[in-house]
């Protein structure tokens, strides 16, 4: 867990369905769409915006969860 | 293991739900269970009543007290449980279809009573669960499958309508501006009336697809770009409001509320 | 024992109240309006809730939303309106919500007759929403009956959790006649069972052994269940599965079907030493009974028998009588509907006619002893 980052990022993957819209929002380019499904990349680039989690229909990602 | 706030507010076992990718659906649901979440609403007080289209498989995934009705009925059996039962919170969930084809009768009548019932109407401009029809609310010129030629039908202004039929709070927002939208259905359960919350959503695969407007992205970009908030709207010259639409709280006068009135009635006899 | 100059419309509501009626909504409709009237008098008064709503789907979707929250609720309507309801009928029926219907039949097809009797509506009552089901359906014929018959449907509404019609003739809605009314009678009041496990453990549709019906809690009460009017498992929500499609529209209908010797009533007229029965009910009934008098009088051993509840159908008791008597008359205010239905329960065992008419008019006491003298239909 990268210094200053409060909460991490989960995915869950199942109910993940590719749309691409949190990878299009994230303002720091953290996920990557790959095989379909939602990726994250590069965690350490994360400024906690919650901005992916806002936006994904399938409650699919999200800020928190086990570290 | 889902986020906290679906953990708390959906029927986890029912997920994931059965909205297509990119559908703007997921996004509106989250956004209502965020303003109840916000308001630290009692679940089992609060009742989800829904009609029959996509956006109304939302009552099925959510964790209150939920009835999933007939197509456009919704507000009238809402209705029902309101004014026998006031001291619930009472939701409606429905679709452009759902609410002002079908169910526009008891739509424009649950605005006129000032029934203090919060309606969300998800507007994807199509029928999207009999696989892309138009609605009343498919902008003249568009397509859909029965429309093949194009819409000649103009289409309601969901707001301007009910504005018209005495909804005492009317606000309009995007599935792009998700954070506003829950403000906004936070502020309609909040008003003692008929609330209504135009949410514009995406149908990437029936909508989209036909009407050639591009990725899931790209259609939420469009709600993004061309979204005008209403205090910058009167300020707008007219040529720069071509193309745009009005977002943000619309109306909010406050006004006798229906079961209100009708304790009164009971309280004087 | 106190009389009363009664309407038959009034008598109903009343009946409601004394069922515990605390909301109805509805759509004003000739002739049933003085059902709605009365209710938006006397509701609010017992701290009820009437509600005019905009068409009549709406008028039976709020009674239904209403009932959710563990109120008894009643619509009321005729002819156009009960075609209007039949789709949350079918709802009320699929998701098992516990309601009265009134029904004042008039003329039809269409708007036809407003302010005429008719007994159109029998097959529609039956059948008139889409779908298998089974259904019940009461028909009174007289004012106090009405009254009785109104507690009984909401007793069956919500012993078996299900949308109950009550059929009245426009003639027994609007005629006034008196109405005896014992302040000490007893009268049974049923009420729907409610849960008694913990919300956890509650499925909102699964039937607990020796019981009819799934419990029901009301809204409000801590058991967030899900209602729909899709076909869904003993858990409440959607399914496709054939396995459960079946399961869930045979149970729908065997509640129903299973409980026949319950649920049926019935009067018997003269029938011992018959050999000419007469099959009526509602307004012709009171014909068909004095013609019954007449009949005897000139020697015919003739008698009526007068279902009062007429779906399901008295089966078992009109097989019984089509072995036993030489001929069978049907005797309704409507082009012979009822009269399907008793030639098929009587399968040849009797010959089996209809009387009636379709235009309005009463069928009179003279009318059915000449068809019956002389076999002619008027």
């Amino acid at each position: 867990m990268p210094v200053g980052k409060e909460k991490s990022l989960t995915v869950i993957k199942e109910w993940c369905k590719g749309c691409g819209i949190c990878v299009a929002f994230c303002p720091k380019s953290v996920l990557i769409l790959k095989d379909g499904k939602v990726k994250i990349e590069d965690f350490d680039s994360c400024i906690q915006c919650g901005q992916c989690e806002l936006r994904c229909p399938d409650f699919a990602i999200y800020l928190g969860g086990k570290r | 293991m889902p986020s906290q706030l679906v953990e708390k507010y959906f029927r986890v076992e029912n997920l994931p739900h059965i909205w297509c990718p990119g559908c703007g659906n997921g996004i509106v649901t989250r956004a209502i269970v965020k303003a109840i979440d916000n308001m630290n609403l009692n679940k089992d007080e609060v009742c989800i009543v829904s009609g029959i289209g996509c956006s109304s498989r939302a009552s099925g995934y959510l964790d209150f007290n939920t009835l999933h009705t007939t197509h456009g009925r919704a507000l009238a059996f809402a209705t029902g449980i309101k004014l026998s039962k006031p001291e619930l919170t009472v939701i409606v969930i429905t679709g452009d279809g759902d609410a002002a084809a079908i169910g526009g009768n008891h739509l424009i009548h649950a605005a006129r009573r000032n029934i203090d019932i919060t309606t969300i109407v998800y507007n994807n401009h199509i029928y999207g669960m009999t696989g892309g029809q138009y609605s009343p609310t498919t902008p003249t010129g568009e397509k859909g499958t029965t429309a093949p030629y194009g819409n000649i039908d103009a289409n309601f202004d969901l707001c301007d309508l009910v504005k018209g039929a005495g909804a005492s709070f009317i606000a309009r927002g995007t599935v792009y501006g998700a954070k506003l939208l829950e403000k906004q259905i936070e502020n309609g359960i909040k008003n003692k009336g008929f609330s209504f919350i135009e949410a514009l959503t995406i149908c990437p695969t029936y909508y989209g697809r036909r009407n050639k407007k591009g990725s899931v992205v790209d259609m939420t970009t469009y709600l993004k770009d061309n979204a005008i908030n209403i205090s910058a709207w009167n300020k707008l010259p007219k040529e720069k409001k071509i193309g745009k639409f009005i977002v943000g709280e619309i109306y909010n006068n406050k006004r006798a509320e229906y079961t209100e009135e009708y304790d009164k009635i009971i309280k004087s006899l | 024992m106190k009389a009363k100059l009664m309407q038959g419309n009034e008598a109903c509501v009343q009946g409601a109240l004394k069922a515990g009626m605390r909301f109805f909504s509805g759509y004003p409709i000739t002739p049933s309006t003085e059902i709605a009237e009365l209710s938006a008098v006397e509701l609010p008064k017992v701290g009820g809730k009437f509600i005019q709503m905009e068409d009549e789907i709406a008028g039976i979707s709020a009674a239904i939303g209403a009932a959710l929250t563990g109120v008894k609720s009643m619509t009321a309507t005729s002819g156009p309106g009960f075609s209007l309801k039949q789709e949350s009928i079918g709802y009320a029926l699929m998701a098992e919500i516990p309601c009265v219907v009134v029904n004042v039949q008039r003329g039809g097809p269409s708007t036809g007759l407003p302010t005429a009797p008719a007994q159109g509506d029998i097959m529609q009552s039956r059948w008139g929403t889409h779908g298998d089901h089974s259904i019940i359906a009461l028909y009174p014929s007289s004012v106090r009956e009405t009254y009785d018959k109104t507690i009984r449907a909401f007793n069956l509404a919500e012993k078996f959790r299900t949308p109950v019609i009550l059929l009245l003739d426009e003639v027994i809605g609007h005629m006034r006649e008196k109405f005896f009314m014992d302040e000490n009678e007893k009268i049974e009041i049923i009420d729907r069972i409610k849960p008694t496990c913990a919300p956890e453990e509650y499925k909102a549709y699964k039937v607990l052994d020796g019981e009819i019906v799934p419990q029901m809690p009301d809204f409000g009460e801590g058991y967030r269940y899900h209602v729909t009017g899709l076909v869904h498992d003993e858990t409440g929500f959607p399914s496709g599965n054939e396995k459960i499609a079946e399961e869930l529209v045979r149970r729908l209908i065997n509640k129903i079907e299973d409980n026949v010797d319950d649920i049926v009533e019935f009067e018997n007229y003269l029938l011992d030493d018959a050999d000419i029965l007469i099959v009526s009910f509602g307004a012709s009934a009171r014909s068909s009974k004095a013609a019954v008098d007449r009949l005897r009088n000139d020697g015919y051993k003739i008698g009526l028998f007068r279902p009062i509840t007429i779906w399901p159908s008295p089966e078992k008791q009109l097989l019984e009588l089509s072995k036993r008597v030489k001929k069978m008359i049907v005797v309704e205010m409507n082009a012979g509907q009822y009269f399907l239905e008793v030639d098929r329960i009587a399968h040849g065992n009797t010959k089996v006619e209809k009387y009636g008419r379709v235009n309005g008019e009463l069928i009179t006491v003279d009318e059915i002893v000449s068809f019956v003298k002389e076999g002619q239909n008027a």
